[in-house]
């Protein structure tokens, strides 16, 4: 369990996988075809539900990345190239950020990535082509997880390679417990924990409220903040807990359009990595606000909802994975109310009342708790 | 008592004088308010010294000059190297109106404008009380007569106040002098606009223009050729007034009406007078000159309704699409435009009379974006300045959907918005004007009708051109792509594999998959031997001239080995000299070849050479391609047939 010492990792299995990549393009051109490489289409269209797995991942659909267009022959030029560079990672037993990563691409001429968001894009890609993980390519995000607080203890193998543990109330300062960017058991494991139940939160604001007002040794919860869309860590560190500790899985949003895909990106999985959906997503995690629902019923300050805001509503009716009575009911509530609101407007009641009001009663209308 | 009071009229009738008439007459003359009388002057003076030089064979050199003494006061002075004028007819010329008025014989002219330099003459003595100055010499070994002139109204005769003998250095030539109550601040500009259209549709002329200030403009010659003369021809019995019919019998030789009909008019021949003659139930042989007013009438009423040859087109004398682009690309230096494209009609017939239609576009460069087209208006190389919205030319132009060739028209009609300047010349022997002051087209069918056609056969070239970059940028990144990124992904994969990297030239066929013609256009000067030549100067003339060298090269980018037709359009004022490889066929507006066989990956240069023509008359080869699918194609298109 955990031990294993990183330079001893076994890669050749990835580099074989690497160098399939640069022969395929080399027996295209051998044969005199136009060298192209095959990968999951990733959209929206092409996400499917997995029985067996109970998430969503890519369906059959496949996208060629050819050298007969400009922009495909660039692609697959800045791919031979990053694969080259992997490689070279992996023998120097090196690693690098993606960040960094696109910085060393300013040495590679035409090659060259012209934003972060391009050779991000291409790392996934890499994934969904070899099925490894990007972690197996030695690149590493920039952020790390974020924040935990609650009746928790963890080991983690620190940088000396000792194991620590760490209690994620009393080890820990207001700030909480950083998740590291590898949340596999090799780096981190969960020895203890007392909790009725995980929610997650979005906005730093609402869990420092929570935090604050004592809301995880009050009502037993492991508070972990989201950061917005959350990171793989964050995702991965959820489902683990989860399903390791048997704890329900709660999230606790903004009520909008995009607060909602946060909640799809760790219930059901990102369409962006849908490839590694059982890695990530948490099936089980339900969401408990803030609902269009309530925004009636707490009768919440609220924002008319920006022609964007309407229309990834309106794009959230046709994705699969909103497809339940749930979210077609609040999301049609949603645009017919044309308001959307914030966590932190619960505030209009008070700084108490989001946990000694709203959160209870959420609660007991999910059933997670008796009162 | 009637009587006396008709008696008494006829006196009072008898005194209108010239003046009179021209003080009634003045804004249908030109002369309507002072701006207009500045520029009708300049016209009058201009359109006199074009004619003069042209009528005796002479590259007209011509010098404008308005002074601006006061502020209500101009002089001005046109100045031409014309063949002169002998010193007992200057007064006749300069100081009589209507006079010397042709007769029935019809042919192309630009005196169809106002009632010429005569009216500036009396214009300026009216306005200023001062006399015109002519001066005029006839041959280099005479010296020049200085002539002083001033109109008596009352009997519409000039008079020489003054005349004397001078030195002047030209060679020939005539100068006037005209002092004239003109507005020079508002004129100017227009004055500047006049000579340089008239420039344009007169590129054998040169002409420097002087402001008042001291500012030379000179509007440079562009062809070293006097356009064709203009011929004369008979009227046509389409074209024929009733009045001028009667008119026309009263001065006639011919002692028979059918003869009559022969010779005085023209597409007359033995048959068809017989049955113009037929269908008016009058007898051939009848007199002309004892023939009734009826008669003339049952003649005139049957002209329309037998069916009469078209009268003789070539009695016309066009501008020639050739010189048109060259006139354009001169004046436009400035504006550096992206393309000058221009079309020219064959000739066609109103009422009898011939007429010929040619255009002329220039796009883009430093042109207004945001604004209407700029519309030129030309009739027999006389600029159309006034009166641009009651035109038959703006009519036809607003009629065409330009929306299709790329120029903003916000209802699909109207003057369409983009960076470009269209031209209209309309040659004809007789143009029909909305009104006396001759300045809009009227809209005759067949006149509005060839003008769109022209527009439209312009308007092809202009998106065939646009079409062509269009696909040419497409395909230039699919160079980039096998030149550049294609060899790198080849390297780096071999490199990976530790293999030989392997041969793309199969592979670069699959991408690209045309066959790519690309072409450039080179002049060389060419001294001391003869250049052959159909359009400038006549051989022995000149020495020396431009070439035109045009390559082609023509790539097989596709997997397989191509075997298609290849068409080179060219001018047809050019020559063509040598030709490699060997053509299939040479006319005298293209060249074919037969391209057997590129092999994938494989090139063929082709040469030809275009002698007669000056730099930059020819500076985009025009090519076709046939048997092969011309979407293959980049660089050419598909061959319609001549």
């Amino acid at each position: 369990m955990g031990g294993r010492v990183r330079m001893a990792r076994d890669y050749s299995n990835v580099i074989d996988k690497i160098d399939a990549i640069a022969a395929k393009v080399y027996a295209d051109l051998e044969k005199a075809e136009i060298p192209a490489l095959q990968l999951s289409t990733r959209t929206k269209a092409n996400i499917k539900f997995d029985d067996d797995l109970n998430v969503w991942k890519y369906g059959k659909n496949k996208t060629e990345r050819s050298a007969n267009s400009l922009d495909g022959a660039y692609m697959l030029l800045r791919t031979m190239y990053l694969v080259d560079f992997i490689k070279d990672m992996i023998k120097q037993s090196k690693s690098s950020t993606l960040r960094e990563t696109y910085y060393i691409s300013e040495g590679w001429n035409l090659a060259k990535f012209s934003s972060q968001n391009e050779s991000d894009m291409l790392a996934e890609d890499l994934e969904v082509i070899t099925g490894c993980m990007r972690e197996d390519f030695k690149l590493r995000p920039e952020e790390d997880g974020a924040r935990v607080i609650g009746n928790l203890v963890v080991e983690e193998m620190t940088r000396n390679n000792t194991k620590k543990k760490i209690h994620c109330q009393d080890d820990v300062g207001d700030a909480g417990y950083g998740i590291p960017y590898n949340a596999e058991k090799e780096k981190l494991t969960f020895k203890q924990a007392d909790a009725d139940f995980i929610i997650a939160i979005e906005t730093g604001g609402m869990f420092d409220r929570l935090v604050e007002n004592g809301f995880d040794t009050d009502s037993r919860a492991i508070l972990v903040h989201l950061k917005g869309q959350p990171a793989r860590s964050t995702r991965r560190f959820i489902k683990r807990l989860s399903e390791e500790k048997k704890l329900p899985v709660l999230v606790f949003t903004d009520c909008d359009p995009w607060s909602f895909r946060i909640y799809g990106s760790v219930a059901y999985g990102a369409i962006k990595t849908a490839h590694i959906s059982e890695y990530l997503a948490t099936p089980a995690a339900q969401y408990l606000g803030v609902t269009p629902s309530d925004i009636v019923n707490y009768k919440l300050p609220t924002d008319t909802l920006t022609t964007e805001d309407i229309g990834a509503l309106k794009s959230e009716l046709t994705d699969p994975r909103f497809q339940d009575q749930f979210w077609k009911q609040e999301i049609k509530l949603q645009l017919s109310l044309g308001k959307k609101s914030e966590q932190q407007a619960l505030a209009k009641y008070g700084l108490d009342y989001v946990t000694d009001t709203y959160l209870p009663e959420k609660l007991a209308e999910m059933g997670v708790s008796k009162k | 008592m009637p009587e006396a009071i008709a008696y008494e009229l006829a006196k009072k009738q008898k005194e209108i004088s010239v003046a009179e008439f021209f003080e009634r007459n003045k804004h249908i003359l030109g002369f309507g308010n002072p701006t207009r009388a500045l520029i009708t002057s300049v016209k009058e003076g201009v359109d006199n010294a074009l004619d003069a030089c042209e009528e005796s064979g002479i590259l007209p050199d011509i010098y404008v000059e308005v002074r601006n003494p006061t502020e209500e006061e101009c002089v001005v002075i046109v100045e031409d190297n014309g063949p002169g004028i002998i010193k007992q007819q200057i007064p006749h010329i300069f100081a009589r109106l209507l006079y010397g008025s042709r007769f029935h014989a019809v042919r192309q002219s630009r005196g169809q404008q106002g009632i010429g330099i005569s009216a500036v003459v009396l214009y300026g003595q009216l306005t200023t009380g001062k006399h015109a100055k002519v001066i005029s010499k006839i041959q280099d070994d005479q010296p020049a007569v200085l002539t002083e002139l001033a109109i008596d109204t009352n009997k519409n005769r000039g008079e020489v106040q003054h005349q004397e003998i001078m030195h002047w250095d030209k060679p020939s030539g005539t100068r006037i002098e005209v002092s004239l109550n003109a507005d020079y601040k508002r004129g100017k500009r227009f004055v500047y606009d006049y000579l340089q259209s008239t420039s344009i549709v007169n590129p054998h002329a040169r002409i420097v223009f002087k402001e008042a200030d001291g500012t030379e403009h000179v509007f440079e010659r562009t062809a070293d050729i006097l356009p064709k003369k203009s011929e004369e021809i008979r009227p046509h019995p389409y074209g024929v007034e009733l009045g001028t019919l009667i008119k026309m019998s009263k001065e006639t030789k011919a002692r028979k009406l059918a003869s009559f009909l022969k010779t005085d008019f023209s597409s007359m021949g033995d048959r068809t007078a017989d049955a113009v003659c037929d269908e008016a139930k009058l007898d051939r042989n009848l007199n002309p000159a004892d023939m009734s007013r009826e008669q003339f009438l049952l003649l005139h009423q049957a002209f329309k309704k037998v069916k009469i040859m078209a009268p003789p087109t070539e009695c016309l004398s066009p501008i020639g699409e050739t010189l048109i682009r060259r006139s354009l690309k001169s004046e436009t230096q400035e504006i550096s435009p992206e393309f000058i494209f221009t079309a020219s009609r064959p000739a066609s017939v109103f009422s009898g009379n011939p007429f010929k239609v040619e255009v002329g576009i220039v796009y883009g460069g430093n042109l207004p974006k945001d604004k209407p087209v700029k519309i030129l208006r030309f009739a027999n190389r006389i600029p159309l300045l006034y009166q641009q919205g009651d035109c038959a030319i703006t009519t036809a132009i607003a009629s065409i959907d330009w929306r299709r060739y790329g120029l903003d028209q916000p209802s699909g009609n109207g003057i369409p918005i983009g960076p470009a300047i269209f031209l209209t010349h309309i040659a004809s022997t007789q143009i029909p004007y909305t009104s006396e002051s001759k300045e809009a087209i009227a809209d005759v069918e067949e006149i509005e009708n060839e003008i769109k056609l022209a527009f439209r056969e312009v308007a092809r070239k202009v998106q065939m051109h646009i079409n062509k970059k269009v696909k040419r940028v497409k395909t230039r990144e699919k160079f980039d792509l096998i030149t550049k990124i294609l060899p790198e992904i080849a390297k780096k994969s071999a490199h990976m594999l530790n293999k030989p990297i392997p041969s793309l030239d199969k592979v670069i066929t699959r991408i690209m998959d045309i066959v790519w013609i690309e072409d450039v256009v080179e002049y060389e000067k060419v001294r001391g031997k003869q250049v052959q030549v159909k359009l400038d100067a006549p051989p022995g003339q000149s020495e020396g001239g431009w070439i035109a060298k045009s390559t082609i090269m023509v790539v097989n980018y596709k997997n397989k080995p191509q075997k298609f037709n290849l068409y080179a359009v060219f001018p047809k004022d050019a020559v063509v000299g040598t030709v490699t490889p060997k053509p299939t066929k040479v006319t005298d507006t293209y060249i074919k070849w037969s391209i057997d066989n590129i092999a994938p990956i494989n090139k063929v240069d082709i040469r030809f050479e275009l002698a007669g023509l000056n730099k930059g008359d020819f500076d985009e080869n025009d090519l076709y391609v046939q048997n092969i699918n011309p979407s293959y194609v980049i660089g050419a298109d598909k061959w319609e047939g001549e």
